[in-house]
C-alpha cells in the first residue's frame, strides 16, 4: 500500500555550488584506495601483501569477526601501501591502477532461479556485501541476521546532494536486478521512497516488486531513516537493512554480467569548486586529478560525502565507500572580528535556523558557509532547537543526554535503534552549544553493540 | 601576547579571562573536526545579547519611572503628573538604577571569573543576561551591599556549586530577589523600599505599591473601602502603561511586551511557556472572582496581567530555559500551572503581596518532573509498539 507521508519538521540548507546537470567521464586515476575505517568498527584481515597484483573483483581484505564479509578490489593493478596509524590501525589500502581495466570474462547470473541463501552468498563473495547497512548500530549488515524490511531512499535531501534522478538515469534494467536481489534477502518488504517534490524518474517510479511510497518535507526526508521511522519502525530486537539507490544497481549490474561493478556517478560540488558537475569514477578514486584546476580557494576543505555527514579527506586523498558527492567548502579558520562578522555583526552572510540573523527574511538565497563553528562550546541552554529540525517521535536532546551519559537504559527507553548518527546532522548543526552530537550518538551506539547486541 | 597565557606558558592560570575578552572581541578560529562540517551562525553569546536587548525597553522604562516615583516621594504628592520634568527624572533614575546594575554585574562576573579560573573554562555567557535582570527585579530604595550579598548567593548557591551556566536548577535572578526576601525581610517589604528616597518624605506619605495596598484586604486595616476605591486608584490603563510605583523593570506592560516581542519573534523565548502562563494566571484569577469572599479575590482577573511582577516573570523569567522544563507538552504544564500558582499565591498569601516569584522558583523546582512524566509518555508509546509486534 502506498502512502504519502507529510514532514512539518526540517531544515533545507541552502548552499552555493549546486552540481549542473552535466556528467564527464572522469580519467582513470593512478591510484584508488579502500578504507577499512569507512566500515565503521571493522577490524580488517589483510589478504594481499605490498606489491601484490589484484584484479577486479579480487577479495582485498575480510571482517576478522564475520570472515564471510568480504571487500573487493575496484580495479586491476598492484597494491601500492598498506597505510597504518596509531596503534598499527589499517587506515587505508592504496592501490597502483594498471592502464588495463579489462575485467576477466564472466556470464551474466540467473537471478530468478536463486535462492536468498544463494544470493547472499554470491554477493558476500563477489565483495558486494558493504553495500549493505544494517539499522540498529549503523554498521555493515550481519548476514547472520534476518532483516523485517529493507529501505531505499530513492532522493538524497542533504546540502548540494546529487541528483539520484539524474544519476540513474537510464539505468532501469541494472536498478531492477539490484532491487529483484535484494527482495529475495528478506521475506519482509524491500521499500522504495520517493520524494513528493518532484515526479520521479522512471527508474524509480516502474521500479516492481517493492513498496513504493512518498515523502514530502525538508531534509532529512530523504534520509532512509526518516522513511523508516514513519513507515515501518524499529523495535527493539528488529533488524533493517538499508541500501544507497545507487549500489543497488551496482548490486543489478553485477548480477547482469557477472563482473564487479566499480564505477560510479559522483557530483562533486560546493562553493570552492568551478563549474560544479557530475563524473563517472571508480569507487574509492583518488581525486587529485579530477579536481585538478576546479578548486578555487586556496585554504578549502575537502569531504567526501555531503556537509552535514561526509568525511574530511585531504586534496589528494581517495574517495570513500559511501560518498555519492564531493564537497569543496572553505576552511573557517581565521578570526571573525566582532562587529563585522561575529557575533555582534549584523549576520548578512550567516545561514541560521533561528531568527537571529537577518538572513531569515530570504527564502531563495544561496549561502558560502566554511568550517568555522560560529562560536564556543558551551553546556546545554537553549531547549526546542533540535526538535525543530528532528522529524522523529524521539526527544533528541534527551537521548544525546543519555547518550553522553552511557545511560543505556535511558537510551534503549528513548529509541536509540531506530536512529544512526546521520539522522542527527541537523541537530548537531543548529545547536547553539556547537557539541559533536553525531559523535555522542555513535559511542552510545557502540556501547549498545558492546553491551546489548 | 597569547604564548604568555597558552599551557605552560607564565600567564597560564589566568588563561580563562584571556580567553573571555578575546572571544568577545574576536569569534575563534576553532573549525569543526568531526561530524557536521558546517555549523550554524548561533552562538550563545548572540543568544545573550538579544535577550539583553528585548529588556533594554524595561530598563528605559524603568529608568525613568524610578525618577519619577523619587520626586513623588520628595514632593509626598501620589498625583504628581508622569510626563512633566521627563530630563530630570530620568537622571535622577540613572542615579538609581545604574548602580544596581554596577553591582550586580560587579560581583556576579568576579564571582564567575574566579570560578572560570579555578575550573579553566572561559566564561560562560549565562551571567550576562542574570546581571540585567537582577536590577530589573529590585526595588529601587534596596541598599546596595545587599544587592551585592544576593548576587553572591545566587550565583555560588545557585548556580556555580551545579556547574555553572546550563547547569542550574532554580533561575539565578530570581532565587537573589528570593534570598533578600527571606533573609532581609524587614527591609524588603512593607512600603519603604518601592520608592528611592523615601526615609526623609512627609508624614503620612505612603511608598505603597498597588500589591502593597491590595494585601491589606486581606488584614484588619485595608487602604482601600472595596475594590472600585483600588481600581479607581490604580487604573488599568496606568498599571498596564507602568506608571505605577514598583520594581525597577516590572511595572510596564507595554515595555515587556515589547521584548516579549523580540523573544517571540527571535525564536528565544518560548511562546507554549509564555502563552500558556498567561492563559493560567486570568484562569485562575476568573477562578477566584467566582469564589469572591473578600475584595482582593473579586480583583476583575485581567488586573492581575498588570499589576506586579505577574508579566516580567511570564516573560524572561518563566521562559529561562535552563530553569523551565524542557519538553514541548512539558512548557505548556509548566507555564499553565506557573501561572496559576502566581495567582493563587499572591492573593492568598497574606505575608507576601508578589507570588509570582514563588510560583516561578517552585516550578523551576517541579520542571523534572513534568519533564520526566512527559519522557515517560515518549517511553511508553515505543513500548506500546512493542508489544503490538
Amino acid at each position: 500500500m502506498s502512502k504519502t507521508i507529510k514532514l512539518r519538521k526540517g531544515l533545507d540548507i541552502r548552499l552555493v555550488g549546486v552540481a549542473n546537470k552535466v556528467k564527464t567521464n572522469a580519467k582513470t586515476p593512478k591510484t584508488v584506495s579502500l578504507k577499512p575505517i569507512d566500515f565503521h568498527g571493522m577490524i580488517p584481515r589483510m589478504l594481499v601483501k605490498e606489491g601484490e597484483s589484484v584484479r577486479i573483483g579480487s577479495i582485498i581484505f575480510k571482517d576478522k569477526y564475520r570472515e564471510s564479509i568480504k571487500f573487493a578490489s575496484p580495479v586491476n593493478g598492484k597494491v601500492q601501501a598498506i597505510i597504518r596509524g596509531e596503534k598499527r590501525r589499517i587506515l587505508e589500502v592504496v592501490i597502483d591502477v594498471d592502464e588495463n581495466q579489462e575485467a576477466t570474462a564472466a556470464s551474466p547470473i540467473n537471478i530468478s532461479s536463486m535462492s536468498g541463501e544463494d544470493v547472499k552468498l554470491k554477493m558476500l563473495d563477489a565483495g558486494l556485501w558493504p553495500f549493505v547497512r544494517q539499522r540498529p548500530i549503523d554498521i555493515v549488515a550481519d548476514p547472520k541476521n534476518e532483516p523485517k524490511a529493507i529501505f531505499i531512499s530513492a532522493f538524497d535531501s542533504s546540502p548540494l546532494a546529487p541528483d539520484l534522478d539524474f544519476v540513474l538515469n537510464g539505468k532501469s534494467e541494472e536498478f531492477q536486478a539490484g532491487l529483484d536481489v535484494l527482495t529475495k534477502l528478506t521475506s519482509g518488504k524491500v521499500h522504495l521512497t520517493l520524494n513528493a517534490k518532484s515526479p520521479a524518474n522512471d527508474v524509480f517510479k516502474e521500479a516492481k516488486g517493492v513498496d513504493l511510497n512518498t515523502i514530502n518535507g525538508k531534509h532529512p526526508a530523504g534520509n532512509v531513516g526518516t522513511q523508516i521511522h514513519h513507515i515501518d519502525p524499529i523495535n527493539k530486537g528488529e533488524f533493517v537493512w538499508t541500501l544507497n539507490a545507487q549500489d543497488v544497481a551496482l548490486i543489478g549490474q553485477y548480477f547482469l554480467t557477472g563482473t564487479y561493478a566499480s564505477k560510479r556517478t559522483i557530483a562533486v560540488t560546493g562553493s570552492e569548486i568551478k563549474d560544479p558537475q557530475y563524473f563517472e569514477v571508480i569507487q574509492g578514486t583518488n581525486i587529485s586529478e579530477l579536481l585538478d584546476g576546479m578548486i578555487i580557494g586556496d585554504n578549502v576543505r575537502v569531504i567526501s560525502g555531503n556537509v552535514l555527514t561526509g568525511t574530511k579527506i585531504a586534496q589528494d586523498g581517495h574517495l570513500c565507500f559511501y560518498s555519492n558527492q564531493i564537497t569543496v567548502i572553505p576552511e573557517g579558520d581565521d578570526l571573525k572580528f566582532v562587529l563585522t562578522e561575529g557575533w555582534l555583526g549584523l549576520g548578512f552572510d550567516k545561514f541560521s535556523n533561528s531568527r537571529l540573523f537577518p538572513t531569515f527574511l530570504t527564502s531563495k538565497k544561496k549561502f558560502t558557509l566554511d568550517t568555522n563553528t560560529n562560536g564556543e562550546e558551551r553546556a546545554f541552554v537553549m531547549t526546542g532547537e533540535m526538535e525543530k529540525v528532528f522529524p522523529f517521535d524521539i526527544m533528541p536532546m534527551h537521548i544525546a543526554k543519555a547518550a553522553i551519559t552511557d545511560n543505556i537504559d535511558g537510551m534503549e527507553n528513548l529509541g536509540i535503534y531506530e536512529v544512526i548518527p546521520e539522522d542527527f546532522a541537523l541537530c548537531e548543526y543548529v545547536c547553539t552549544t556547537k557539541i559533536n552530537i553525531q559523535d555522542k550518538i555513535r559511542k552510545g551506539l557502540d556501547l549498545i553493540n558492546e553491551e546489548c547486541m | 601576547m597569547e604564548p604568555k597565557f597558552a599551557k605552560g606558558g607564565k600567564l597560564e592560570k589566568w588563561n580563562p579571562i584571556f580567553e573571555s575578552f578575546t572571544t568577545l572581541a574576536f569569534t575563534p578560529a576553532q573549525v569543526t573536526s568531526k561530524g557536521s562540517h558546517i555549523r550554524d551562525g548561533v552562538d550563545l553569546k548572540r543568544t545573550m545579547i538579544t535577550v539583553i536587548i528585548a529588556m533594554i525597553p524595561c530598563l528605559l522604562f524603568g529608568i525613568y519611572n524610578t525618577g519619577h516615583w523619587e520626586m513623588v516621594a520628595a514632593a509626598g504628592d501620589r498625583n504628581l503628573d508622569f510626563w512633566s520634568n521627563g530630563g530630570d527624572k530620568f537622571i535622577a533614575g540613572l542615579f538609581v538604577v545604574i548602580p544596581l546594575i554596577a553591582v550586580s554585574y560587579g560581583v556576579g562576573l568576579t564571582i564567575e571569573f574566579i570560578f572560570g579560573m579555578k575550573n579553566g573554562h572561559a566564561l560562560h555567557e549565562g551571567f550576562l543576561v542574570s546581571g540585567m535582570l537582577i536590577p530589573l527585579i529590585m526595588p529601587a530604595d534596596v541598599p546596595l551591599w545587599m544587592v551585592g550579598v544576593a548576587t553572591a548567593f545566587a550565583v555560588i548557591i545557585g548556580k556555580e556549586i551545579f556547574g555553572g551556566t546550563g547547569m542550574n536548577i532554580l533561575n539565578v535572578a530570581l532565587l537573589s530577589r528570593a534570598f533578600l526576601f527571606f533573609a532581609y525581610p524587614t527591609s524588603m517589604s512593607g512600603d519603604k523600599v518601592w520608592m528611592a528616597g523615601t526615609e526623609n518624605t512627609a508624614d503620612g506619605f505612603t511608598g505603597s505599591t498597588a500589591l502593597g495596598d491590595l494585601a491589606t484586604f486581606m488584614s484588619d486595616k485595608p487602604v482601600f473601602e472595596n475594590i472600585e476605591m483600588y481600581t479607581n486608584n490604580y487604573s488599568f490603563i496606568d498599571s498596564f502603561m507602568g506608571m505605577i510605583p514598583g520594581s525597577i523593570g516590572e511595572t510596564s506592560v507595554i515595555a515587556i511586551l515589547i521584548g516579549a516581542a523580540i523573544l517571540l519573534f527571535t525564536g528565544i523565548g518560548s511562546f507554549r511557556i509564555m502563552a500558556s502562563f498567561v492563559i493560567g494566571g486570568y484562569l485562575m484569577g476568573m477562578l477566584l472572582n467566582l469564589v469572591g469572599g473578600n475584595e482582593f479575590l473579586e480583583l476583575p482577573a485581567h488586573f492581575h496581567l498588570v499589576i506586579g511582577g505577574f508579566a516580567f516573570g511570564t516573560v524572561f523569567m518563566a521562559t529561562d530555559p535552563v530553569t523551565a522544563a524542557q519538553t514541548g507538552v512539558g512548557k505548556i504544564l509548566y507555564g499553565l500551572i506557573g501561572g496559576m500558582l502566581g495567582i493563587l499565591i499572591r492573593v492568598l498569601n497574606p505575608a507576601y503581596p508578589e507570588g509570582i516569584m514563588l510560583a516561578i522558583l517552585f516550578m523551576n523546582v517541579m520542571a523534572p518532573i513534568i519533564d520526566h512524566y512527559v519522557v515517560q509518555a515518549n517511553v511508553k508509546r515505543r513500548l506500546k509498539r512493542l508489544k503490538t509486534v
